[in-house]
């Protein structure tokens, strides 16, 4: 789950972490008076769930309040296209106007699942500011990692060879410390999976400040923080997503014609696969969970048909322990309930399959019924001709 | 013989009281697993069709000599019914549970690293030796016995895959679905030296997906120590960047876990990769050609049948013997 830069520097600022005087604002007028507040000169930061805002024009530095409301104008219900949201882009509903800051230096430093040891580590660099993937791969030596050992957390003196390392010295070395420390106490106890600074900076008055901040929640463990789903932004999410979301269905929205409903995640990744290669383009993923019930198999129907984009739906499910007819009748039941003709192609696997595709035969649906995998992909690429 | 699990297992159930938990135990037990106990907190003393129910894990080891542990305790409580098992002397956790947070496996996965108890999952269908023992929730029936091992981070493709090794004639000598989170206990290379030493097992087909980098890893490790052919298949290749693919652990994030690279990679260490998920079978049989197999006839015509395009070749030609 992710959530906005602002959100993220409030959770750090709850952790001790200084972060640059701010407010959120909404309206464009709302970003004159914040403006106002920070004297005028003030940086100008559009609030969307992805990075790369600053080469996308989403972030200003302003010298006038007059300045900032126009340059509000401009950005609110703009959609920006960044490196990382995919050409679709996202819509600007929330800016956050700040306090200009003199920089002295940046800094990198990040907090998230090392998957190769199964640990959290911590990650830190000179290079503050850049895309980090980019440093790793230009100048992997720039970067500085840490495993921190799970029964130990991250000690006082690993955090202090770190502020070293990063070229710090004094006291400014030693708030490091501090807030390396409180990093990871938020890194815990928030259950992110990714918590970043980039950049962590040094002003030219000696303190240090998190200037950008990234927050990513581990969506399993949203169930015990009651707060987390009120800061979620909903205009930030394609909104079948947010339906699917509501009923436990894995669902992202992809660019082609052929709606795919799939029970299992590695199932449904290989049937976008196929479906490529049988020369279709796949509107969605779409899982219903390894032991699709009637129940999901209706409601992720009814979800692919809402989508303008459909012009026809492939059905894989390998029912294992679910019987297949019982699957049919959940088809069979949505399709019906919302009067579908699109053409549909189901590709069934499991107990009681031949009672499930007779049952389908004679639905009265446009619906065709696929031998295997293969035989169904290319059956309903060629419906779609 | 077979990995992980046989017909000697004795299975104790974490969970069993729940509906997803009884549905499995009863569906466990019609294939043929000797399920000795059930464990919940709270309802120790009763019998649920007439298995005996325990408070504790280490209680029904004492009573029962259970070895092996099914986990299908709910995501807050899951963490700690997989350190309980291990406290308990358990040979083997198997843990069906989706959903658990990664804070709570960190130290999970740390407290198992040099303890004599396997975990298989979180978040996986289970381990199955089919015609003897069934840890899990895959459907029995699509099974046969066979000399292939199988190895797996997904679940419904696992069981495609195995449909089409068994269409073939291509039986399975053990099933295990390591899982789809992040942090899961066994890992490909694990189960994979575990097929090489099992004289039962011929040759090993792998299903990986994007994310992570444990296939990669695992390409390196049968390229040094694999002394039977390997097929694979992974997901993915059309996967957009950056979101979250229905597995906690599929994501490609940072240009790193993408299906190009681990295939490429599988491919250099001799591995025969299907390009398609629904040439799994051929190329599994393509595997044990080059290696000089034997392969049962129902398979090459099964295979002459198939009018698929063949699987692609891989960049090295010959798998290290």
């Amino acid at each position: 789950m992710n959530i906005h830069e602002y959100q993220a520097k409030e959770i750090l600022s709850s952790y001790g972490i200084p972060i640059p005087r701010g407010r959120v604002a909404l309206t464009s007028d709302q970003v004159e008076r914040a403006a106002k507040m920070m004297g005028g000169r003030c940086v100008v930061k559009a609030q969307i769930y992805a990075g790369g805002r600053g080469k996308a024009g989403g972030v200003r530095l302003v010298h006038y309040p007059e300045q900032a409301q126009e340059y509000g104008k401009e950005l609110f219900g703009r959609t920006l296209v960044t490196n990382q949201t995919g050409p679709e882009g996202l819509k600007v509903r929330r800016i956050l106007v700040e306090e200009a800051v003199d920089i002295a230096r940046e800094f990198y430093l990040s907090i998230t699942l090392d998957r190769e040891t199964s640990r959290y580590v911590l990650i830190a660099s000179a290079e503050g500011g850049m895309d980090i993937e980019e440093v790793a791969q230009k100048s992997p030596e720039k970067i500085r990692t840490l495993i921190i050992d799970p029964f130990t957390g991250l000690r006082p003196y690993q955090a202090r060879k770190i502020a070293l390392e990063l070229g710090l010295t004094g006291s400014v070395c030693e708030d490091c410390v501090e807030l390396l420390m409180n990093l990871y106490r938020a890194s815990q106890e928030k259950d992110c999976a990714l918590i970043e600074i980039n950049p962590l900076v040094v002003t030219k008055a000696g303190w240090l400040m998190a200037m950008d901040a990234k927050i990513t929640f581990d969506d399993n463990a949203v169930y015990r923080h009651r707060e987390y789903p009120d800061m979620m932004d909903y205009s930030q999410l394609d909104p079948l997503e947010i339906t699917a979301g509501k009923y436990d269905l894995a669902y992202i929205k992809l660019t082609g014609s052929i709606g795919c409903l799939v029970n299992g995640a590695g199932l449904a990744m290989a049937t976008l696969d196929v479906l490529k290669e049988c020369g279709g383009e796949p509107a969605n993923f779409l899982d219903v969970g390894g032991g699709a019930t009637r129940e999901k198999v209706a409601e992720a129907f009814r979800i692919i048909l809402q989508d303008k984009d459909v012009k026809g739906i492939f059905v894989n499910i390998f029912g294992g322990i679910m019987r297949c007819d019982v699957i049919a009748h959940g088809i069979i039941e949505a399709a019906g309930e919302v009067n579908c003709t699109l053409p549909i192609v189901v590709r069934m696997d499991g107990s009681e399959v031949e009672v499930g595709k007779k049952l389908l035969r004679e639905s009265g649906l446009n619906v065709q019924v696929g031998e295997n995998l293969g035989d169904a992909a290319s059956r309903i690429v060629k419906m779609l001709g | 013989m077979s990995i992980l699990l046989n017909k000697h297992s004795r299975i104790l159930v974490q969970g069993i009281t729940g509906r997803s938990g009884l549905f499995h135990t009863q569906q466990c037990r019609e294939y043929g697993a000797n399920i000795v106990a059930g464990v919940t907190p709270g309802k120790g003393g009763i019998h649920i069709e007439g298995i005996p129910v325990f408070n504790t894990v280490a209680e029904a080891v004492k009573y029962t000599e259970a070895n092996v542990a099914m986990i299908f305790v709910p995501p807050p409580y899951a963490a700690d019914a997989i350190l309980e098992a291990a406290d308990a002397g358990i040979a083997l956790a198997v843990c069906i549970t989706e959903g658990i947070p990664v804070r709570d496996m960190v130290p999970v996965k740390a407290m198992l690293q040099g303890s004599r108890t396997r975990l298989v999952g979180p978040n996986c269908p289970g381990v199955i030796t089919p015609g003897e023992c069934k840890v899990g929730i895959m459907p029995g029936h699509i099974h046969k016995k066979g000399k292939i091992g199988v190895v797996s981070r997904s679940g419904t493709l696992t069981y495609e895959a195995v449909k089409q090794l068994s269409d073939m004639g291509l039986g399975q000598s053990t099933c295990v679905g390591i899982g789809g989170d992040p942090i899961i206990g066994m890992n490909f290379i694990d189960v994979l030296s575990l097929f090489n030493q099992d004289p039962d097992t011929e040759g090993v087909f792998m299903i990986g997906e994007i994310g992570g980098g444990a296939e990669e890893a695992a390409a390196e490790w049968i390229r040094a120590n694999m002394k039977k052919p390997v097929a694979a298949f992974i997901a993915g290749v059309t996967a957009p960047p950056g979101k979250r693919m229905g597995h906690a652990g599929a994501i490609i994030t940072g240009g790193k876990g993408k299906a190009e690279d681990k295939i490429r990679t599988l491919q250099e260490c001799g591995v025969v990769v299907s390009t398609s998920p629904t040439r799994m079978g051929e190329a599994m049989l393509e595997a044990l050609k080059r290696a000089g197999k034997p392969v049962p006839k129902s398979a090459a015509q099964a295979a002459a049948k198939a009018t698929a395009k063949p699987v692609t070749k891989p960049a090295v030609k010959k798998a290290k013997k």
